[in-house]
This record gives structure tokens, C-alpha cells and sequence, in this order.
């Protein structure tokens, strides 16, 4: 009985804030605010015209791709600079400053920079995308090799384990899953870098939409874009979270023994 | 004692990188065979000589030779057991005891023949493909037993192994450790801070003075455990002056 209504409430409680939210904004939209705010139902329906007439997945189509492009680029160099940050101290000594510097820079302020070196192409948006990920993608894998548990890596030297398998058998497993949370923050991330480069650098894909419409005063139509890349990163961010609980549940992170 | 002392501590001294020193010119002979305790008040580093005759923790000065030879390092003859079990989380009970043995190379097979005996052995046997989290700590103690008993090494370092277990699991798993040494030949070094503990297990019982930590006696209590139930060794006489001994001792450095 309890655990029933358990499995329900959640749902409902969910459903109900979602209703909740659209309500408001229906209300605000017909009140109204502002001239430039449309009630959700307008917003919906050019939703739906955009689909329809292709123009919102063609959009996706151009900004998916530096942004999976720079993701992947991430999860290859920056993983991997990580876990070498965090195994050498020449490594970590010669580059952790520069990260901890390029985590905490606005790093917004910088993409016109890249403009000016790489024009207006695919190049800048990939490195729009790589310089707001990398740094978490890079800290993160770096944090979970350095958190090992000391006495894991004890007892891997007291059974006669060698360096290698040190690393291959306790370091590695027991920092996947900090480094796989780094790789869900490191793509929100890149959703905002490719958000502000199509904003800022070139006026393509999901970024040109909004300016598109913005600037024609179609304001349903500029919300729905902007709602939509609002859903689509919460979307990818929420199926990552859940394959991450999948692949480390909690109890079988390592987390319990790091004090 | 005429056991033939198979650890021989030399003059070890150890002083941290902060300058604290924990060991200062201790001696001391551990005999083949038997269970040896080390005891001592908090801080009298009882647990950094026993990592240094483990190889863990290189000394400040002296030296340790163990079955004649001189330790520079962990070693197949010795093998550790945890206070913090030190179990892999992701690994169920199989894999964490032959996890020393995988280690080693030994094939999959084999291992897991001589995991499973050894999970037997203390009483595991239908937890092999549970995780630690869903074992109890003194489940989780078993498992770095049987770690340390799978590979077969002659000297079993025992770092407090029952300090996060409640006291009847404690009794207990020191019966159990009894009852399992008893038909091994396996020479047992013990930390412990527990004087009941330490009188109960041990042939011998090496108290440590508090920091810099340095031998101050050693007591070979004489109790006769042979086949005798364990309440019976605990209302035993020598067991009870051996516990009224140590603590007259130790009571000067609280």
C-alpha cells in the first residue's frame, strides 16, 4: 500500500508542477506582461508550426553538430587529461592553475575572441562548446582520480599489486563515476556554449531562430525555440543522469568510504 | 615460548614528515605460529609498526626481517587485514576475497575455487555475489579475512580488524579466529587497543608506552585454551591476572 502510493505520488506531484508552470505562464501570457510574452498555448502551437514546417529540425540538425562534435572531443582530450592530472604531479603541477583559472573565467567573455582567430565557421562553435565543457569535464575526472580511498590503494600494495594495477583495478573504477558526472555537467555546459556562440558568433541553427524571430516580432515562435533547446538539454541531461545512477548506483560508487 | 621468532623488529624508530615521532628504538622478537598482540594506548603507534613490518610504511631507522629476510616492502609471505576493511565496493564477496590472488595473476578459475573455500571458512558461503554495502561491518571483516587467508601467506597482520564491530559480534568473531588458527600454521601479528581482546587471543602480548611509542614489556599470558569452551577461558584465573596485569601497566599512561 505504501509503496504503492510511493511509486504514484512522485509522478502526480510532477505532472501537477508541470501544469502548474504552463498555467501561470498561460495566465501571464493572456494578462498580458508584456506585448512580447505569449500565453504557453500560442507558444505551443508555433511549436508545433515549426516542426511542421521543418524549419526547428533543420535548425537542430545545425547545432547538434558542433556540440556533439565538441562533446566528444571533451570526453576524449579532457577525461584523459584528467586522469593524467591526476596521476603525475608533473601534470597536475604544470596544469591544474590553468584549469582552475578557465573554470572560474566567464568564459562567455571570450567567444568574440574566437571569432576574431577562427571566423564565423564550424571551428568556433566546436571551441565555443570545448572551452565551457572542458574545465568541468577535465576538474572532474582529475577529483576522481585524486579522491581515491588511501587505504583501497594500501591494500592494493599489501596484496603485492603493481602501479598498473593500481590504477587499472582500484583508481580507474573508483573515479568513473565522478568522471561520468563530470561528463553530465560538461554538457550542460556545452548547451549554453552553443547557445551563445549561435547567438553571439553566427547566426545559424537554434541561435539564428531565436534572432530570427525575435527581430520579426514573432514572439510565439522565438519563446518556442527557446523552450525547445530549454527542453532539449534538460531532456539529455536528466537520460544521463539516470544511465549514470544505472551504471554506478550509489552504493557501489565508493562514495561510502570516502571520508 | 621456544617458538622460533619468525618477525624480528630491530631498533625501529619512525618520525612523520610533521616531526611527530610515533616509534623510538622499538625491539621485539614475534615467534612462528603463534598470535602475538600489539597493545597500547591511542597514539603509542602500534598501527604504524605494524604497517612497517608490513612493508606499507618504510621506518625513520632500524630495520625488519621477516623468515630471515630483510623487509623492504609488502611481500606474498605477509598479508594484511584492515580496520576499515578496505573492500572493493563495486566487487561482490567473490571477487574481494581472491582479489590478492587476482592480483597475483592466478587464473579465474583457480581463484575462485580458493575464494570460495576460504569464504567457507568463515562463514560466508551464501554471500559470494553480495556487494559490502549489504554486508554487516562483521560481515564485511570475514570478507578481509578471507582475503588475507586466500593467499596463503604465513604471517597475518591484523590492524584493530574488530574495532568497527559491536562488542558480540566481536566475542564472536575472536572465538571464530581461535577456532580457524587453531588448524593453521599461521603466525598471527594483532593490533588492538582492547586488553580483554588482547588477553584473550594472544601467546604473547607486546605493550607499547604512548608516543614516541617504544616497547615497555612483553607478557606470554599462560592460559590453557585447549578445547575449552570460551566463557570458561574468560572466568579462567591466569586469563583474569593477565587482564589485572596489563592494565596496571597501561593504567600510568592514561
Amino acid at each position: 500500500m505504501e509503496q504503492k502510493s510511493r511509486i504514484v505520488s512522485p509522478v502526480v506531484w510532477q505532472l501537477l508542477s508541470f501544469a502548474l508552470v504552463f498555467g501561470l505562464w498561460e495566465v501571464a501570457g493572456r494578462w498580458p506582461i508584456s506585448f512580447a510574452f505569449p500565453p504557453f498555448s500560442k507558444t505551443f502551437m508555433a511549436l508545433l508550426r515549426m516542426i511542421a514546417d521543418g524549419s526547428l529540425p533543420k535548425a537542430y540538425l545545425s547545432t547538434l553538430q558542433p556540440l556533439v562534435i565538441g562533446i566528444v572531443l571533451c570526453s576524449i582530450a579532457g577525461i584523459g587529461f584528467g586522469i593524467g592530472m591526476g596521476l603525475s604531479r608533473a601534470v597536475e603541477w604544470f596544469s591544474l592553475p590553468i584549469f582552475i583559472v578557465l573554470q572560474a573565467a566567464p568564459m562567455a567573455a571570450i567567444i568574440p575572441l574566437l571569432t576574431y582567430m577562427y571566423g564565423i565557421g564550424l571551428t568556433s562553435k566546436v571551441l565555443a562548446v570545448v572551452i565551457l565543457a572542458a574545465p568541468v569535464i577535465v576538474m572532474n575526472s582529475y577529483k576522481g582520480i585524486r579522491n581515491t580511498n588511501p587505504s583501497l590503494i594500501q591494500m592494493c600494495r599489501a596484496f603485492l599489486g603493481t602501479r598498473r594495477q593500481e590504477v587499472i583495478k582500484i583508481i580507474l573504477p573508483h573515479a568513473a563515476a565522478l568522471i561520468f558526472a563530470g561528463l553530465r555537467l560538461g554538457l550542460a555546459m556545452g548547451f549554453i556554449g552553443i547557445v551563445i556562440a549561435e547567438l553571439l558568433i553566427t547566426p545559424t541553427g537554434i541561435g539564428d531562430l531565436i534572432t530570427y524571430h525575435s527581430s520579426v516580432a514573432d514572439y510565439p515562435e522565438m519563446f518556442a525555440a527557446i523552450a525547445s533547446i530549454i527542453v532539449l538539454a534538460a531532456l539529455a541531461i536528466h537520460a544521463l543522469e539516470r544511465l549514470e545512477r544505472r551504471l554506478f548506483p550509489p552504493e557501489i560508487r565508493g562514495l561510502e568510504d570516502v571520508r | 615460548m621456544s617458538a622460533e621468532a619468525i618477525v624480528e623488529v630491530k631498533k625501529i624508530g619512525k618520525i612523520y614528515d610533521g616531526g611527530v615521532e610515533a616509534l623510538k628504538d622499538a625491539n621485539l622478537e614475534l615467534p612462528r605460529g603463534r598470535l602475538s598482540t600489539l597493545l597500547g594506548p591511542s597514539g603509542c603507534g602500534k598501527t604504524t609498526l605494524l604497517k612497517i613490518i608490513a612493508g606499507l610504511i618504510p621506518p625513520s631507522s632500524g630495520e625488519v626481517w621477516v623468515k630471515g629476510k630483510k623487509v623492504d616492502g609488502p611481500g606474498p609471505e605477509r598479508a594484511f587485514v584492515f580496520q576499515d576493511f578496505a573492500l572493493l565496493p563495486w566487487a561482490n564477496v567473490l571477487r574481494n576475497v581472491a582479489f590478492g590472488l587476482e592480483l597475483r595473476g592466478t587464473p579465474q578459475e583457480q581463484r575462485f575455487e580458493i575464494a570460495r573455500k576460504h569464504i567457507a571458512e568463515v562463514g560466508l558461503s551464501n554471500f559470494e555475489s553480495s556487494y559490502p554495502h549489504q554486508l554487516s561491518g562483521g560481515m564485511r571483516q570475514r570478507v578481509g579475512l578471507a582475503r588475507a587467508l586466500a593467499v596463503d601467506a604465513d604471517i597475518i597482520l591484523m590492524d584493530e580488524p574488530f574495532s568497527s564491530v559491536d562488542e558480540q559480534t566481536r566475542r564472536k568473531f575472536q572465538e571464530e579466529l581461535l577456532e580457524l588458527l587453531r588448524h593453521k600454521q599461521k603466525t598471527v601479528i594483532f593490533v588492538t587497543h582492547s586488553i580483554e581482546e588482547a588477553a584473550y587471543l594472544s601467546a604473547q602480548i607486546v605493550l607499547l608506552s604512548p608516543r614516541p611509542g617504544t616497547v615497555s614489556k612483553i607478557i606470554h599470558p599462560n592460559i590453557d585454551r585447549g578445547a575449552r569452551d570460551p566463557d570458561e577461558i574468560r572466568r579462567d584465573k591466569n586469563y583474569l591476572d593477565v587482564v589485572e596485569e596489563i592494565w596496571q601497566i597501561l593504567k600510568q599512561y592514561v
